[in-house]
């Protein structure tokens, strides 16, 4: 094993944690590489930063990886804090390219926590790992006084065994690469928006939530040697994933603006909120980076597991521009898809 | 989506553009103004400038109501947001505009009690739901937005909601269109006017432009096919020698404007005698307050307000890129120490300021982008 | 001050105040119709919205129209396309045709 590396300077010059830290776009990672890097990762980390972490344990590759849940309302369609407490820390070890074996939870209760509300998160959480194929072994829990806590605060880390044969990175992405999407985007982030009820605005849209290994091994099933990279768009969305890889690969990612799977009633509500459905968090998709050759087998795989039906070729990588993410409308005009900065905000103008 | 999806149909699109092309004379260089924020946002969120032939320029304008907002004033919001038990109410777009000590984002860190709101009527609903508190809304735009507020005004007096008051900081865009006219180092070939600004006040106030100053306008709508009409329109006028007011987007544009509209905002406001500008100075009869009759729901009234000035630092260039004079990227601290991330001027912070726009969807592109996706 | 979309009235709620249910392909929303009390908006009408208030009935016959002046200038291209092509290219009036 690795001895822990010696800290280095931070280069995180924000005076004080605000909301935009924990919204998955660029402050998130000016905190996650300006403080928590240098000091708990070692300046000389070659590794870009990824969700989940390989570690060799005498030859056997374990994936491993951790998660807090911290929503509101704790109940939204199409699910509830506790199966997005599973399924979270499960799609990031399977985009990791691990198979999530046992989970370990953590509580932070607030006190004054109704206990039929306790129980019934409890129980969704028992259920996501029954559907996900996970054991749930060990947990903790602490309760805080009322008025933290928005009722509760979920932790997760998983554990699993890597899946042979894949050797996916940043570094392998190469011009020509194909990207795809598992389903339609925004899903989840639209729902808890709408679910907040400060906007007043009512659909049938659900949470996404769910556990995207299926398609995960039905690609590696088929397209293994092309799997170049792969990442579940959570908070940031798909605009901020695709950023992180051009960043890291140093390549260009062009988008077809209008290949991309939306429903209509995500479109209506950032339409109408002037929201970017490429910066909404996601909690059952992935995106898949594959090699020319294996990308058209890769969307048939992912299309005939059930779940899969709306996944696309939504764009592919290009030498320029470097590290950037374009999207183009099938006019011909383009447009720079950046990064998320902070929490996506409705507005007027 | 109906009446969205028309306007962004591609093969409609590209044949107007191949017209734009066609017509555009490759001796003369073309300078239009597009006026209001939520164009300049729409022109590079679609990517429409690499439609067009490189002797047809667009120049942005200063409709941005939360880019020329003074900084004063959003700390003037922000100090009635501090008293007790007021909740601050304001739209998206103003949450991360800095005030001298933060913007609303971050006094919400730090615990002031901070709302987004969609529309003005639910910060009325917020007021009627929580009557121990003062809810106060801080309220922005041009002649698009102002209705809606004076509804909510007149809907708060009839319901007797009293917990509840405007921080009113509504602007009119002909006095900007004229300081923009009358600055001596503009030289604007033709306009774009403003399409949801002109639902309400029609076309009509806008005749003086093309009759006493000799510019073309048309007022256009936001979708990819509604901007390029407009620029088709602005162009056939100039080779004409025309100068006439044109209505583009006639599918909810009303000659007249809408009357009911300025009805409800002649019943609240009256022109403030002169207002400062961010970047343009003061300018009279530009800005509207609340009526006396109605300052029960004035929060200027109900609360002492500071009535700062703040400055803008010397070497930001807002001023000049407002009234297009610089390019975003001509600005020395553009991309540097001003980004969206940590803006100086709020022609950043706001997402349809000309620097954030440029900044988002464009500065990255090089010239061998251009094309790419025909 | 800019961002309105279109929706469609799905009913009118009980005033005063003028209220309706509008539609915006799948997501609902209570609308203000108080700017659009001179014109009488029924359920099926299409409104352009803005911070929760109409700002405009959506004139199909408008909508039309735009969409006519295109089918124009398609023509208005083909028709060109056949004039340059018969070699009659100073006849064209406008300005030199260009490549794209």
């Amino acid at each position: 094993m690795a001895t822990i590396a010696a800290p280095t300077k931070i280069r995180f010059r924000d005076a004080q944690v605000e909301m935009a830290h924990g919204a998955g776009g660029k402050a998130s990672r000016r905190l996650v590489e300006g403080l928590f890097a240098p000091l708990l990762f070692g300046a000389d980390s070659a590794q870009p930063l990824g969700d989940a972490a390989h570690l060799d344990f005498n030859g056997t590759r374990i994936g491993i990886t951790t998660d807090s849940f911290v929503v509101r309302p704790l109940r939204f369609p199409g699910g509830s804090i506790g199966e997005l407490a599973v399924n979270g820390t499960v799609n990031d070890l399977a985009v990791s390219g691990a198979r999530a074996e046992a989970l370990v939870v953590s509580y932070v209760l607030e006190a004054g926590l109704p206990t039929p509300v306790l129980e019934a998160e409890v129980r969704a959480m028992g259920d996501a790992a029954r559907n996900a194929g996970v054991l749930i072994v060990s947990g903790d829990t602490k309760v805080v006084e009322h008025g933290k806590a928005d009722g509760m605060y979920i932790t997760t880390a998983g554990i699993g065994r890597a899946i042979s044969g894949l050797r996916m990175s940043p570094n392998s992405v190469r011009p020509g690469d194909h990207v795809i999407i598992s389903g339609p985007i925004g899903d989840h982030g639209i729902t808890i928006l709408l679910a907040r009820g400060d906007l007043d605005l009512e659909s049938d849209l659900r949470s996404d939530t769910r556990p995207v290994l299926p398609f995960v091994e039905a690609i590696v099933d088929v397209a293994a040697p092309g799997l170049r990279w792969m990442r579940d768009p959570t908070r940031g969305g798909l605009a901020t994933s695709l950023n992180e890889l051009a960043r890291d690969c140093g390549l260009g990612i062009v988008l077809h603006e209008d290949w991309i799977p939306l429903r209509d009633a995500v479109r209506g509500a950032c339409e109408l909120l002037g929201l970017d459905p490429l910066h909404i968090a996601n909690e059952g998709q992935f995106v898949a980076v594959l090699a020319p050759e294996f990308a058209e087998l890769a969307l048939d795989a992912i299309q005939r597991t059930p779940g899969g039906e709306d996944a696309a070729i939504i764009g592919e990588v290009r030498a320029a521009p470097a590290a950037t993410v374009l999207g183009i409308a099938p006019y011909g005009g383009t447009r720079v898809i950046d990064m998320l900065v902070g929490d996506p905000l409705p507005r007027i103008c | 989506m109906k009446f969205v999806d028309e306007f962004r149909h591609p093969t409609a699109i590209t044949q107007t553009a191949e017209e734009i092309r066609r017509i555009a004379d490759p001796e003369r260089h073309y300078r239009l103004m597009e006026v209001c924020g939520g164009h300049t946002h729409a022109i590079y969120r679609f990517g429409l400038k690499d439609l067009l032939p490189d002797n047809v320029e667009l120049v942005h304008g200063p409709g941005c109501p939360v880019c020329v907002l003074p900084m004063g004033r959003i700390d003037d919001g922000l100090a009635i947001g501090a008293q007790p038990d007021v909740i601050f109410t304001a739209f998206g777009d103003m949450m991360r505009v800095p005030g001298a000590n933060g913007s609303p984002l971050e006094h919400k860190a730090r615990g002031m009690d901070v709302r987004i709101v969609y529309s003005p009527a639910d910060a009325l609903k917020l007021a009627e739901n929580n009557p121990e508190k003062h809810v106060m809304f801080f309220a922005i735009g041009f002649e698009t937005t102002a209705p809606s507020t004076a509804l909510t005004l007149l809907r708060a007096r009839d319901k007797g909601v009293h917990n509840f008051s405007i921080f009113c900081n509504h602007v009119t865009i002909i006095p900007a269109i004229r300081a923009i006219l009358d600055s001596p180092d503009m030289r604007i070939d033709a306009f774009l006017g403003p399409g949801h600004v002109s639902t309400v006040i029609g076309c009509r106030p806008y005749t003086w432009i093309a009759e006493n100053e000799g510019k073309p306008i048309a007022v256009s709508g936001f979708e990819p096919l509604d901007l390029l009409q407009s620029i088709l329109m602005a162009l056939r006028q100039l080779n004409a020698g025309r100068a006439e007011v044109e209505n583009q987007y006639q599918r909810v544009v009303p000659w007249d404007g809408n009357q009911a509209a300025l009805r409800a905002m002649a019943q609240v406001f009256e022109l403030r005698p002169y207002f400062e500008w961010r970047g343009l100075g003061f300018i009279s009869q530009s800005a509207l307050r609340i009526k006396d009759e109605l300052a029960e729901w004035d929060a200027e009234h109900r609360f002492q307000v500071p009535g700062v000035r703040v400055t803008d630092p010397k070497a930001a260039q807002c001023g000049e890129v407002l009234k297009g004079v610089l390019k975003p990227s001509q600005c020395k601290l553009f991309g540097k120490e001003c980004t969206p991330e940590h803006p100086i001027g709020a022609l950043m912070v706001s997402s349809e300021g000309s620097c954030a726009a440029y900044f988002n969807y464009e500065h990255r592109k090089s010239a061998e982008l251009v094309g790419i996706g025909a | 001050m800019c961002l309105a979309i279109p929706g469609q009235i799905l009913e009118l709620l009980p005033g005063p105040p003028l209220l309706a249910v509008v539609d915006v392909t799948g997501v609902r929303r209570k609308v203000d119709l108080g700017l659009l009390e001179d014109e009488n908006p029924l359920p099926g009408d299409w409104v352009l919205i803005h911070v929760g208030f109409a700002m405009s009935k959506i004139s199909e016959q408008g909508a039309h129209q735009q969409m006519q002046m295109l089918r124009m200038l398609g023509e208005d291209q083909a028709a060109m396309e056949e004039v340059s092509g018969y070699g009659l290219t100073d006849r064209i009036v406008e300005g030199a045709p260009k490549s794209p």
